[in-house]
């Protein structure tokens, strides 16, 4: 990689330890993406939660955060991603005090190396939206997908160790989405009906995803009538780069780099494939079961908006939550309060609900929660989320979020 | 005849040798894998039930997530890594968390790693050059 004199002074030592590992780690990647040089960030988002942490990464911070103090501070705007626990509501819901011991440790080291805990993965929406043509380094793949898509910002997958570096460095390396060459749509896909609510838009976005050949393929959505809402593309993104490894779509007369097919594909237009409704019919049918039986109904992945709680309130207002299911929502810490302050919380968390900030339920470890509370079958009207429960042993089940919220009271999957 | 080299681009992380573990499936550590007993816990996963610890992990393309950057690094700590990571393609994550965590990986092979080696197949994985050798061929 071709490196400036700032560059080199770092990969030298001259800006102390931090700095000089940073570089190297990334010059490592840079170099096996065949990256020609690095390129300035703007800002940085590290998804570190201490499930993925472990103690070995929480120790790593803990070192990083005792180094000299002009050597270890991030030099832009660097923010969370998700914690791995709720500080307010670990007690209500099983979670082992040890991990919530681990999560308050890796808060206090974030915190000392300037960083801003802001735990959340819809940054988009409740923090800073990117700008298009902004180099970032962010950290969570459904920020990564919507960043680069709906806004026309440009960043890669940053993993936490990676985001960390750039956080510290102030750059990334350009390979991946920072080049025009890779945001060329090269898979074509055209929709027969028009998704009509956010689990049928997580659905065809997972749909989509699990196309996808490898993450440099970049799918063009064709035949969509009218503009989706933030929450929709929050929830087909987050799919899509799930069941993908997908960082950027298109969707033509709506995202920004999309204004036609020939744009979108710089060229020669492929023919498309059809998604029809029995598809999408038969991507619920993968995530259904036969019997009703339900543990635990679960609002989460990606973390909610203040509208997704406004319709959860209004759903909930007056309901109680069946003794023998738990219903988890989680949002961000920003929503929280917005929901205490404008009364929603109040018909959430009087339903019996539990409304979680800062953590998503993928990341606190599901598997321990599962087995300390007896939950198997989960209920979601996250597509995001069953593709990846199965693994941590739940059995999960896609549905609308008026059908998991009469399951939740009922106690029972109403179909 | 004593082995065969198969080469990719090159890699990251220090030269291993060992037994490697082969399926026509994708990779993602938070989705696939039970981390504290080292087996692939997905149900839907190929290699459901298959322990990866200290093995060379062979599979077609990295899926999902980002968790695996951090968790490459924390599996080693604890020796349930694999040994090493051969991939048809990696994506940023798993290049990343190879970097950080020091596990050897090579993709983008002269054909599909997934066919040309089988579970059992004795291989040394050189980063550097990024070839893998198919020892006692």
């Amino acid at each position: 990689m071709r490196l400036n004199e700032a560059e080199k002074a770092m990969l030298n030592g001259d800006k102390g330890g931090p700095l000089q590992r940073a570089i190297e780690q990334q010059i490592q990647v840079g170099t096996f993406f065949d990256a020609e040089d690095f390129v300035p960030v703007a800002q940085a988002h590290i998804m570190a939660d201490t499930e993925s942490l472990g103690e070995a990464g929480v120790a790593f911070l803990e070192g990083l955060a005792a180094e000299t103090k002009s050597e270890n501070q991030v030099c832009i705007p660097t923010i969370t991603d998700p914690r791995g626990a709720d500080f307010q509501t670990f007690e209500r819901i099983n979670h082992d005090p040890a991990y919530v011991a681990l999560e308050k440790r890796a808060d206090v080291a974030f915190r000392a190396l300037g960083i801003l805990m802001t735990d959340t993965c819809i940054n988009y929406q409740t923090i800073i939206p990117p700008v298009r043509g902004e180099h970032l380094a962010m950290g969570d793949t459904g920020v990564v997908i919507y960043s680069n898509s709906v806004f026309g910002a440009r960043t890669n997958y940053e993993g936490g160790p990676s985001a960390l570096a750039a956080a510290l460095t102030g750059r990334t390396p350009r390979y991946g989405f920072h080049l025009d060459e890779n945001r060329v749509g090269s898979k074509r896909f055209r929709v027969e009906k028009q998704p009509e609510d956010w689990s049928q838009w997580g659905a065809l976005g997972g749909f989509i995803g699990r196309e996808m050949g490898s993450y440099y393929q970049v799918p063009v959505l064709d035949g969509i009538e009218s503009a989706p809402s933030s929450d929709d593309l929050k929830h087909f993104g987050a799919a899509m780069a799930s069941f993908g490894s997908t960082a950027l779509f298109h969707m033509i007369g709506v995202t920004p780099e999309a204004p036609d097919l020939q744009t979108a594909f710089s060229g020669d237009v492929p023919a498309a494939t059809t998604i029809t409704s029995a598809d999408i019919d038969a991507f619920f049918k993968s995530y259904a079961m036969d019997d009703d039986g339900l543990d635990v109904v679960v609002f989460a992945a990606p973390q909610l908006s203040l509208y997704e709680l406004q319709r959860l309130a209004k759903l909930l207002d007056g309901q109680t939550v069946h003794n023998d299911v738990a219903l988890l929502i989680a949002t961000s810490p920003e929503n929280k309060r917005a929901a205490e302050r404008m009364g929603l919380d109040d018909k959430i968390s009087g339903s019996g609900a539990v409304l979680m900030e800062g953590v998503c339920f993928y990341q606190m470890h599901a598997r321990e929660l599962g087995e300390a509370n007896g939950w198997t079958r989960l209920m979601t009207n996250s597509a995001k989320l069953v593709n990846i429960i199965g693994g941590y042993g739940y059995e999960p089940v896609l549905s609308d979020m008026e059908r998991c919220v009469a399951s939740a009271v009922a106690g029972r999957i109403v179909k | 005849m004593s082995a065969r080299i198969i080469k990719g681009h090159a890699g990251i992380g220090p030269k291993a040798s060992g037994e490697a573990l082969v399926a026509d499936d994708n990779f993602s550590a938070r989705y696939d894998l039970n981390r504290i007993e080292g087996v692939f816990s997905r149900p839907t996963h190929k290699l459901f039930g298959q322990n990866y610890v200290g093995k060379i992990l062979v599979l077609n393309i990295a899926k999902g997530g980002v968790a695996t950057a951090w968790m490459f690094h924390e599996m080693a700590s604890r020796g349930m890594a694999p040994m090493a990571l051969l991939l048809n393609y990696a994506n940023p994550i798993i290049a990343q968390g190879a970097a950080f965590g020091g596990i050897p990986l090579i993709d983008r092979f002269e054909g599909d790693i997934t066919a040309l080696l089988k579970t059992g197949d004795q291989v040394e994985v050189e980063p550097v050059t990024g070839e893998v050798r198919l020892v006692g061929v």
